[in-house]
């Protein structure tokens, strides 16, 4: 299955040589102005439509996975994180969910050795884990590192995260660790896909794209910083002008940017039709943001609707001379 | 039994990592394979509740005998339940197909059949979802080759099939879930995918024909009400030889102190019944020394739920006796025996689906004074949270001795353990009533539990073979313990395992029995007035009452 990979590959290979080339043949403006900012809007409009359309699916039932104790008699321990019955609790377990993959954390790998022990054994499969906490939070750092060239003057925190990130002082420019970081765990999970028989059976092409359109503009963009020298003084007065929406086209803005700039609008406007929305789902979903205190507190179906039951009468009524042999109560005689 | 295939059969077909190729190419070649799939649903069954599309079919012939308009009314099915489900849509959206759950499913683990990975069981739901309710799958349909690039399928019939036969392979044990980043539970795709077969008459026969029982008899067995009064009543006199005491129970008695509900299946098949002789020592005991009245129900004779296995609406109309029926008897509130779904069931949904029980009281457990507090709206309380309650108030007179013969270790019932967590109350309760309990290893217990195989619905005689294979992590890890620790009994909390789990021990396990918590509470427990006892409730000699030889 050699399409499903090698097509998202040449896609972005092409996609790059489509800014690269347009750029050079005048079409700057469509790559630096007009494309990025159809980006922004579909990314915004579509990631607010695509929130808003969960948050109008009800919620007919409280039914989080419990991974732990529940509360129940005060003298046994309640697990509070992994199985909260409050707010504060659940609060706790989403931050944790969100900053640091918990679920995740937990992860196992299986094998089965059929003709030693027959056994199916489980050990800590904690790579996954750190490739993608580290793929996660460099791609973080690197965004917030971009604000330097859509604000002026630059704000201390991105000054302080800067310096931070380029602490090992290697090299000049100086090496920041999350250009290293993240094409780094990007190449791990992407290996996963192709080595692991299991992950390239589940992979769809729409698993490698995003994949790929990061890895290159990363490269384009450590390309840019390290190797090609580009000139950075125009690059931030066109970022700026698209901020401060007076969008200029300065000259001399290598068509290395332009692919830069066009991959990343291209992530944006694809965000929010794809996978990648899990950004928003993990806030929503239901079995991680609900406290288990079902039957403390009564939770509302808004959908609920009454059902045809068998009532206690028809069963009697069914039953009667049966139940009345038998010495069973019931409610009438005959 | 597994008739088919020898324990060594099926392990030799195990491969995590056979299959590579893509998976929307074998779709055609699905096989429907007996040993692995369930008869379908008999047409009275799917009639009785008024189910749509009841007529005999059969899995295996290629007419179906779906309506004409299924794939409409199956795409009608899905919009209405992205719109009433979050969960559902959410699900459909945001996997990322990490596979940190592939190797979790018990049913993978022990097929290595590569469609039971949970996210490639969603999946298959997923690329028709795709298909036809996404922008993205409606451009790519009019791209050659886009809907395949994408993993997009249209509703075909052979998707349908394929969707019916693993569906119907997965126990809706949640494990996936406590391990998936998003908390994506396949268990609850698989709700509504099962949900969205009964649209079109595609239940199997193992749920339909219980929850048609369960509607008008009662209880899933068919058990009707004197041969219910009558089958306890034999337990009675067994009990009767065995202790010397007259435990005979309450029917329907209106102004008992607690309505008690379990699963008919505790009545009628062994090892069950010896749980549910230890519900009736309990109830005596405490009726004797404490004056606590407790009544069964004839009507309400069933705590299970095989509505839950076919839909939310057929789940509602089951469960609502149990109220029902408390309110016409006016007891104070319910107390509810060992069973897995059962509890999933009461836990995250009675309340809402047929509440609110104003009517009922907040529980109090009259002997110790202990409010209930976490069932103060539902208004039903879980035997081990009751009978640890009496335990650690030093209400129960019990002699582990008469358990001296067990060596434990305890299986955690999946919806107990992940749509509930209900994971120290039954160890509590085997620690005070029975000296020697080993734990299996911690990736198979507490919430990381392994499925015995055979839940939500599957316990059926012909898909022997996916059971066993099912079976194999949960088996795996017994005798593990068997071996270490010298382990002979199972502990459980559910119903459906002790006949389950009865049936993985005999296939791979041999020598280890299983037994309910309150078959140990029913031997330890000194009636007021018993005999000297020499038998178990198994009628088999108590430790040190061995005959001589
Ligand atoms: S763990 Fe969750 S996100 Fe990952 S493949 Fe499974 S269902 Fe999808
Ligand atoms: S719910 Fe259980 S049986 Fe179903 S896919 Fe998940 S792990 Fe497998």
């Amino acid at each position: 299955m050699t399409q499903k990979y090698l097509i998202p590959l040449a896609a972005v290979f092409l996609l790059f040589l489509v800014a690269y080339t347009g750029a050079g043949a005048g079409l700057g403006w469509f790559f630096g102005i007009v494309f990025p900012y159809l980006a922004i809007i579909a990314f915004l409009v579509g990631f607010v439509i695509k929130v808003m359309g969960w948050a109008a699916s009800a919620v007919p039932f409280r039914i989080p996975t419990t991974c732990g104790q529940q509360k129940s008699l005060d003298w046994i321990q309640q697990n509070r994180i992994d199985n909260p019955d409050t707010t504060l609790g659940v609060f706790v377990r989403m931050l944790l969910e969100i900053f640091t993959f918990r679920s995740l954390f937990r992860n196992t790998k299986a094998a089965f050795n059929r003709n030693a022990s027959n056994r199916i054994t489980y050990s800590w499969e904690i790579f996954l884990w750190v490739a993608a906490l580290a793929f996660h939070y460099a791609f973080l750092v690197v965004l917030l590192r971009h604000f330097r060239f859509f604000t002026s003057p630059v704000p201390g925190v991105v000054q302080f995260l800067e310096a931070l990130d380029g602490i090992v002082q290697v090299g000049l420019p100086g090496l920041f660790l999350s250009g290293v970081v993240l094409p780094a765990a990007v190449l791990f999970l992407l290996a996963r896909r192709l080595f692991d028989a299991k992950l390239r059976y589940i992979s769809q092409a729409s698993d490698y794209f995003p994949l790929f359109l990061i890895l290159g503009i990363a490269a384009t963009g450590i390309s840019m910083r390290y190797f090609t020298k580009v000139d950075v003084t125009g690059i931030k007065e066109m970022t700026m002008g698209l901020v401060t929406l007076s969008p200029t086209i300065p000259d001399g803005i290598g068509g290395l940017f332009y692919g830069h700039l066009f991959l990343v609008s291209i992530l944006f406007a694809y965000f929010p039709a794809s996978k990648l929305m899990h950004l928003g789902g993990v806030f929503l979903s239901p079995t991680r943001n609900m406290a288990n205190n079902t039957r403390a507190k009564r939770h509302v179906n808004p959908w609920n609707y009454d059902v045809p039951i068998h009532t206690y009468q028809d069963y009697e009524d069914h039953f009667r001379d049966k139940m009345i042999e038998a010495g069973l109560p019931v409610d009438k005689k005959e | 039994m597994a008739d088919e295939l020898t324990p060594d059969e099926l392990l030799d077909k195990i491969d995590y990592g056979a299959d590579s190729g893509n998976w929307m190419d074998t779709t055609k070649s699905v096989q429907i394979r007996p040993g692995m799939y369930c008869y379908a649903a008999k047409a009275e069954s799917v009639e009785t509740l008024g189910l749509p599309n009841a007529r005999p079919w059969n899995p295996v012939e290629e007419d179906w005998k779906l309506p004409d308009d299924w794939q409409q009314i199956l795409h009608n099915g899905i919009k209405e339940r992205l719109e009433r489900f979050r969960t559902f849509k959410i699900f459909m959206d945001v996997c990322v197909r990490c596979g940190a759950c592939a190797d979790k499913c018990h049913f993978f683990l022990g097929t290595g059949d590569p469609k039971n990975m949970p996210v490639l069981r969603a999946e298959l739901l997923r690329s028709v979802y795709r298909n036809d309710f996404t922008t993205a799958g409606k451009i790519l349909q009019n791209i050659p080759g886009g809907q395949r690039l994408g993993g997009n399928r249209p509703l075909t019939l052979d998707v349908l099939k394929e969707m019916w036969y693993y569906f119907f392979q997965c126990t809706e044990c949640r494990r996936c879930s406590v391990f998936c980043p998003y908390g994506i539970d396949t268990a609850e795709i698989t709700i509504m995918a099962r949900e969205l077969f009964n649209l079109i008459g595609l239940n199997i026969d193992w749920i339909a024909t219980p929850v048609s029982n369960c509607y008008q008899t009662g209880n899933h067995l068919g058990i009707q009400p004197h041969a219910f009064k009558d089958m306890l009543e034999f337990f009675v006199e067994d009990l009767e030889d065995i202790t010397g005491v007259d435990c005979t129970p309450n029917f329907q008695k209106k102004g008992a102190d607690i309505l008690f509900i379990t699963p008919s299946g505790d009545v009628f098949a062994d090892p069950g019944t010896y749980t549910c002789q230890g519900y009736l020592i309990l109830f005596k005991y405490l009726k004797d020394k404490y004056g606590l009245d407790v009544t069964w129900s004839t009507y309400a004779s069933e705590g299970g739920n095989f509505g839950f296995f076919t839909s939310h609406e057929t789940m509602k109309r089951l469960n609502a006796k149990m109220y029902a029926e408390a309110k016409r008897l006016g007891v104070k509130w319910i107390l509810g025996g060992e069973c897995g779904h059962m509890w999933r069931v009461i836990h995250q949904y009675m309340d809402t689906m047929n509440g609110p029980a104003d009517f009922l009281e907040v529980p109090v457990n009259p002997i110790t004074g202990t409010r209930f507090t976490n069932a103060a709206s539902t208004k039903m309380v879980h035997i081990t949270e009751f009978t640890a309650d009496l335990i650690k108030h030093g209400k129960l007179e019990l002699d582990k001795g008469r358990n001296a013969n067990r060596i434990m270790t305890f299986h955690d019932s999946c919806n107990p353990a992940r749509g509930m967590g209900l994971l120290d109350e039954p160890r509590y309760v085997i620690n005070n009533v029975c000296d020697n309990f080993y734990e299996m290893p911690p990736n198979t217990i507490r919430e990381n539990t392994f499925c015995c195989g055979s839940g939500a619905g599957l316990n059926a005689g012909e898909n022997m073979e996916l059971r066993m294979a099912g079976a194999l992590p949960r088996a795996t890890a017994l005798k593990h313990v068997h071996e270490k620790y010298g382990v002979n009994t199972l502990g459980t909390i559910c119903a459906i395992d002790r006949a389950a789990l009865s049936t993985l021990c005999e296939y791979w396990v041999p020598e280890v029995e299983v037994a309910g918590i309150h078959e140990l509470v029913g031997n330890a427990l000194i009636l007021p007035g018993e005999k000297e006892r020499t038998e178990d409730l198994r009628m088999e000699p108590l430790p040190g009452c061995e005959e001589e030889e």
